[in-house]
Parts: C-alpha cells; structure tokens; sequence
C-alpha cells in the first residue's frame, strides 16, 4: 500500500517505496528531493531561509535552513543504509512571488535559497539531475519514491515530470 | 527580554486584537466610500496562530489567492499583506468596475484595469491597519507601493513569513467580513511586525514588555 506523506513548511522526511512524498506551495522556499535509486530510498525537504549561520546563537529549527536541513537529511538516509556515492537530488521553488521594485531585498530570498540549495549538494557531491526553480509561481511537489520521479504542480496547470 | 510571538501574553495580544479593530474599522469607511455603498463590519477575529492554521482558514495551501504585500518602514518595521480568495477578488473587481463593459467572465487573464482595482483595496486595508497604529503610538511609519500576485496561498503567506523567519513561526492573522448591499466578502490580513517594534508598540502604549 503506497502512503503519501505531507512534508509541511520548515519540515522534511524520510520514507521508502512505494511511498509518495508531497510538499506544498512552495514560493519562495525550496524543496529538495533526495534519492538512492538502488534502495529506492528517497526524502523531502522544505527549507524556508538559505543559512544558519546568523542564527546560531540562537535555538533554532534545523529543518528551517538550507544548509542544516540538507546535511540532517542525508544522515538519516545513510543510517538507512544509503551509500552517499549514489545519492541523487532534483530541486524546485525559489520563485519571487511578487514583482518588486529592482534592487528591494523582499525578491531576493528565493534566488539566495536555490543558490544556498545547489552549494550544499555540491559540498556533498551529491548531483542536481533536475530542477523546476526561480521565477515567479508557486508550486507543489510530488516525489514518488518507487520511481525517483519528482513531479511539479502549479497552478498555471502546467505539470512538470523531471 | 520578549523574542518571538510565542512569549505575547494575553494582555499583548488583547492591545493587538484592539489594534486590528481600529484598522479594520478604518478600512470599511474606506472601503464604503470607494464603493459607494454602504460597508458593514463583522468584528475582526485577530488571532496569534501558526502558519498551517492560516493556510486552512484561506482554503488550504493550493487555493487560488490574491494577495497584496505592503511593506511598512521607519519607526515600525514590518510586512501587511491583504489576502482574498479569489472569488471575492471577483466580487470586488465586480462591484469597483460595474460601470465598465466586462469583457469576458471566464477570462483565464485577469486584466490590469481588475489587477489595479485589487491592488489599490489592498493598499488601502494594510494602510488603515498602520495607520491605527501609528495614531495610538504616535509612531512614524512610512509604506512602501502595493505589490500584487496571485498563485496559491500557502506561496504567497511565505513571503512575509521567511522575511521575518528570525521572529518565530507564529503569525498575527487577522479574519474580517465586509458585508455590503448584496455582497459579503471575506478577507484575511497577515501583519508581521519586527520584534523590536513590537517592543516599541507596547512600551509607547504603557504596557510592561
């Protein structure tokens, strides 16, 4: 029996085949999909903010930040058994929802996480197979852990299958 | 040392609600003067609540929303955003351009002529909530342009939530209908105000922080 499981804001998990995991609305935030083919291993993650670093004074929500998110992640998937070597990611989100004047910092963030995103996998040596990023539109995202398909809605009904 | 939304008392949120009533009355004699009918106010539920909670109450994360972002600055800083299903947006841009030829109801596009009918409520509802704020503290707070956008709720609430990250994850939430002639319009305002000025709110108010 496959479950869906729902991923909220600030939150990621971990499941396997045949399982499907969804995230939903991203704006501005990023969810990153990672996978290991070979034990159909696979999680879900929905960062809001690209960095940890000004907050570490601070108790703070792991599961909130690009770079601590993605590091816990892929531990959890290597207790389960996952080889990093085989570890794979597709990504999307990051939009600026709202058209603001050039230069204001209000647009920004969702550049600066999809950037923070792709350093921390390539840190990792993790790849970026796929990526529905940037822009100007929300979206959800599915990640079907049978397959390592990630599939991206919007409301503009234009679904992309990466 | 207050630090995030979460360590509001009761009495805080009380002077927040009070807040939200001023402004919300402010904006329905706004609100009846642009539309030229009489507007009624039912007593804004302010609530001091998580992110899903809100979402739920616009429809869910998915639903289609038009959400108007102004940014506030100066002695007060933080983000208002006005945010309408899209079907009441329909009824406003019904009601505000009733004189004007429609071209087409089931137009995908929404025209820029409805998008800046929309967008100029908006700014007028998030000025009357700062401005009541800036009457009872005497504070000087500047705004910047409405900005507009429509896509799924749970996309546009995250923008001021990210922005203002550092403060916590609860937000000020506010539910208000209007009720005119014939219609009743459901709107919802997020206000997210940095935690120093929530400090300075309640200190110029008396309260103890």
């Amino acid at each position: 029996m496959s479950q869906t499981l729902v991923i909220g804001i600030s939150d990621y998990a971990v499941s396997q085949k045949p399982n499907i995991l969804v995230t939903y609305a991203l704006g501005s935030c990023v969810g990153i999909c990672l996978y290991d083919s070979k034990l159909q291993i696979g999680g879900l993650s929905h960062i809001m903010l690209p960095d940890s670093g000004q907050f570490s004074h601070q108790e703070i929500n792991r599961m909130k930040f690009a770079d601590t998110a993605i590091v816990d992640m892929v531990k959890e998937m290597r207790a389960l058994g996952c080889d990093l070597r085989r570890i794979t990611a597709k990504i999307a989100g990051g939009a600026r929802m709202f058209q603001v004047q050039p230069g204001s910092q209000i647009g920004s963030i969702g550049d600066r996480n999809v950037d923070s995103v792709k350093q921390i996998l390539s840190s990792l040596h993790i790849p970026i197979l796929a990526e529905e990023t940037r822009k100007n539109y929300g979206r959800t995202v599915y990640f079907d852990l049978g397959t390592g398909v990630m599939k991206v809605h919007s409301l503009n009904k234009k679904i992309a299958e990466v | 040392m207050l630090k995030n939304y979460e360590e509001l008392s009761e009495m805080h949120i009380d002077v927040l609600r009070e807040i939200g009533n001023i402004g919300a009355g402010n904006a329905a004699t706004a609100l009846a003067t642009i539309l030229d009918e009489k507007v009624e106010i039912s007593l804004p539920v302010v609530k001091i609540t998580d992110f899903d909670t809100a979402v739920r109450a616009l429809g869910g994360a998915e639903s289609m929303t038009v959400g108007v972002l102004v940014s506030f600055f100066g002695e007060a800083n933080g983000m208002i955003m006005f945010l309408l299903k899209m079907e009441d947006a329909k009824k406003v841009m019904s009601i505000l351009l009733r004189d004007y030829e429609e071209e087409d109801e089931d137009a995908e596009e929404i025209s820029e002529m409805k998008l800046s009918a929309i967008r100029e409520i908006g700014n007028i509802l998030g000025s009357s909530y700062i401005n009541s704020i800036a009457t009872l503290t005497g504070l000087q707070i500047n705004l910047t342009v409405p900005y507009i956008a429509i896509d799924m709720a749970g996309a546009l609430m995250s923008v001021p939530i990210i922005e203002f990250g550092a403060v916590g994850d609860k937000i000020m939430f506010i539910e208000e209908v209007f009720s005119g002639s014939e219609n009743n319009l459901r709107s919802n305002v997020i206000m997210f105000a940095q935690i120093d000025t929530l400090k300075l709110i309640m200190e110029r108010l008396g309260l103890e922080i």
